[in-house]
């Protein structure tokens, strides 16, 4: 080993212990039984239970209409902040980014309160509001940095060539965007898909999420089948990433 | 005031850029069909000037007309012309085919249609069969190609091109020059092409206009240009030139390098100074030296390829540049005659450093915001009055604090026995200076001046 490589030594200690330790010992627990014997009664579990197939697909139904809306209203925010015709102070984006310094919990427990006072009932339009509150600077921040990058000559050569504002928009800064919307939408997506404190803050565990499963089953010691969940979930999003890495290789990045 | 054959005029065109004027007062008639360069050096205000045409910006005063109708507040996209980018802007979400094709899609032209004129373009620019290519795959040559095709797919009158060579090799470079030219031939549209490459604009154009600091130094033929420069910018930016100071003795009569000279020139009048351009390629240079008009000796001598190019002191103690086929020994005298038609005479554009200044104190002048110390003068505080500095007593400190006025090196030229140099200030006027020793653009440097050096001339309101 050179003298240099030596420097990574304590990084890889910190990565064994606590990366890749945890994901072996996820392996462990989701494929043995209660008494430490080898068993793929676990996973069949997840596959068999209506309830949790169920909750599953609640989750990716969610996952997905939230991360269309963090598309639909993140993607006018970011291109407002990066036209520098219409924004001209950096403090707007410190504002947009602001929400990111406070923690999360505490933003989604203020908001709770916050409908509670109002008097709304708590369900899947608050689930939803809170989960776009709370992701949607993961999408604004990718896509703001795409069209900064973005030149500004492709926008004149569309003019140019007899393009409209609305049709500079739609032919090339729109399919020029999308590795942001991409990039913004694997930040959104993979996170919704295992939170469990927003919907049970903001729905009062009326809905539950793949998330909320796992917690529960952790939480009553069910260790080998919250396991079991866990290695569902990280297999989902492995896939999702490599999905995306992919299309971003290929050029033309997926929107979801 | 638009003339017949007329496609496009400017008139009184400005544009300023937070204080910077970048287009001062520009008035230019584009003829139909015609090539025209606008020339100049980086920041002389040619690729605004483009982009106003092209619509991309708005001047603050000054109309541009295309066929006598006025194009103030016409977007791009509801002009008649096309504009080539410096850096092609291909987009690279499309093919080549889509590329070319983006302008006619837009206009919903018939499939068969686009699909005819994207064929003839592809084959016009040599790419046939490169249609469903990505244009990122293509090298910069090629994307220059497409990028040609696409705008000149739409079938514009005028094609506005912004330094289109500027990112290929020098080999690629002098290839599409001629490919260009050719287009231009046999298309018969008028190009309006941005160039800072002289060499590029004399190959090209029909017309050049050459621009320095917002304002157009000359508009004439190549031929016009490189023989006949109007001033010292325009001599020293194209080509090769020795610019020197001289007398005009009397008419067809000039001094300079410490000789007479015949000449054509005359209506300077008598015993004025004048600026002089030789060209390195006009002087013939030659062993012996009875015949000759004066001498030299040779200081330096390089191959250039067609060329030589030799430095010579001259007798008159002057240096100048000669380019000759032939190579003289360095350290060797020579000889050398100057025919009277390659002699350029330039009347002088300045003879002293002259601003506007104000009393502000018995043995002061301020000028240009700055307190000067002067001779006593016995004008009373607050008086306007003209002040004058001659280019030699201007002196320069090092270190800008310890200048009364700080300032920059903004223009160095040589003169064959000195330099003069343009000193830019933060105040309305620069500084010109000449001197022997080496200054370089760019350096930051204060200015001094003697107070004996200082001529205070008092203006008359009432005059």
């Amino acid at each position: 080993m050179s003298k240099r490589s030596s420097w990574a030594l304590p990084y890889l200690v910190f990565l064994i212990i606590f990366v890749v330790l945890p994901l072996l010992l996820i392996l462990m627990y989701a494929l043995q039984d209660a008494e430490g014997q080898f068993t793929l009664a676990n996973v069949m579990n997840f596959f068999s239970d209506k309830d949790s197939l169920c909750t599953f697909a609640v989750s990716i139904e969610v996952a997905i209409e939230n991360t269309v809306l963090c598309i639909l209203l993140g993607y006018p925010v970011a291109w407002i902040l990066a036209n520098k015709e219409l924004n001209r102070s950096a403090v707007t984006i410190v504002l947009f980014i602001l929400p990111m310094w406070i923690n999360a919990l505490m933003r989604t427990l203020a908001t709770a309160e916050l409908f509670s006072m109002l008097g709304f009932t708590l369900g899947k339009g608050t689930l939803l509001f809170g989960m776009v509150y709370d992701y949607i600077p993961f999408m604004i921040y990718p896509i703001y940095n795409t069209l900064c990058k973005m030149d500004r000559s492709y926008d004149d050569a569309a003019r140019d060539l007899g393009a409209n504002g609305w049709q500079v928009f739609w032919k090339v800064t729109l399919p020029l965007s999308k590795p942001g919307i991409a990039s913004g939408a694997l930040m959104v997506f993979m996170p919704t898909v295992s939170t469990f404190a927003i919907s049970e803050f903001l729905t009062n565990n009326k809905i539950k999420l793949f998330g909320t499963i796992i917690q529960e089953n952790i939480n009553s010691s069910l260790w080998n089948y919250g396991a079991a969940l866990s290695l569902v979930m990280l297999v989902i999003i492995g896939i999702t990433t490599l999905m995306s890495n992919r299309s971003k290789a290929s050029g033309e990045a997926a929107v979801i | 005031m638009s003339k017949e054959n007329s496609i496009i005029s400017i008139e009184h065109l400005t544009k300023t850029y937070g204080g910077k004027v970048v287009l001062n007062d520009i008035n230019l008639e584009i003829k139909k069909g015609e090539f025209v360069t606008l020339l100049g050096p980086s920041g002389c205000g040619k690729t605004t000037l483009l982009r106003i045409i092209g619509g991309f910006r708005t001047p603050d005063d000054g109309v541009v007309r295309m066929d006598g109708k006025d194009l103030s507040g016409k977007a791009p996209n509801e002009r008649p012309l096309n504009t080539v980018f410096q850096r092609y802007a291909l987009f690279p979400h499309l093919d080549v085919y889509e590329n070319i094709a983006f302008g006619l899609k837009l206009k919903h032209i018939p499939t068969a249609e686009i699909d005819r004129r994207v064929r003839k373009m592809l084959k016009m620019v040599s790419m046939t069969d490169y249609e469903d290519r990505d244009v990122d795959s293509l090298s910069g040559g090629q994307q220059q190609r497409v990028a040609i095709a696409r705008s000149l797919v739409n079938y514009p009158e005028v094609l506005l091109l912004d330094e289109p060579l500027a990112a290929l090799d020098l080999k690629m470079r002098k290839d599409m020059q001629l490919e260009l030219k050719e287009l231009h031939k046999n298309l018969g549209i008028t190009f309006i092409y941005v160039t800072h490459d002289q060499e590029e604009a004399l190959t090209l154009s029909d017309t050049i206009v050459v621009l320095n600091e917002g304002r157009i130094q000359q508009i004439g033929t190549p031929a016009d240009i490189y023989n006949e420069p109007v001033n010292s910018f325009v001599a020293d930016f194209i080509g090769e030139s020795n610019i020197l100071c001289g007398t005009m003795i009397e008419d067809c009569k000039v001094s300079f390098l410490g000789h007479e000279f015949e000449c054509v020139d005359k209506g300077f009048g008598n015993n004025v100074p004048v600026d002089v351009v030789i060209r390195p390629e006009d002087i013939y240079i030659m062993k012996q030296t009875d015949h000759a008009q004066f001498t030299g000796t040779v200081k330096s001598c390089i191959f250039k390829g067609v060329h030589y190019e030799m430095f010579v002191d001259t007798d008159g103690g002057n240096e100048i540049m000669v380019q000759d086929y032939n190579a003289f020994e360095v350290g060797s005298t020579v000889g050398m005659i100057i025919k009277p038609f390659d002699i350029q005479i330039m009347k002088k554009e300045r003879v002293c450093n002259s601003f506007e200044g104000v009393i502000d104190s018995p043995e002061s002048v301020e000028i240009l915001g700055a307190s000067f110390p002067c001779k006593a003068h016995g004008l009373e505080n607050g008086t306007s009055v003209k002040v004058e500095i001659d280019f030699k007593d201007v002196e320069r400190q090092d270190n800008q604090e310890d200048g009364i006025l700080a300032g920059e090196v903004h223009f160095i030229l040589y003169k064959g026995d000195h330099y003069h140099i343009t000193v830019r200030t933060d105040g309305p006027a620069d500084f010109f200076v000449d001197t022997n020793d080496v200054w370089d653009k760019g350096d930051l440097v204060g200015i001094t001046l003697n107070p004996e050096n200082i001529r205070v001339i008092p203006v008359r309101r009432d005059e």
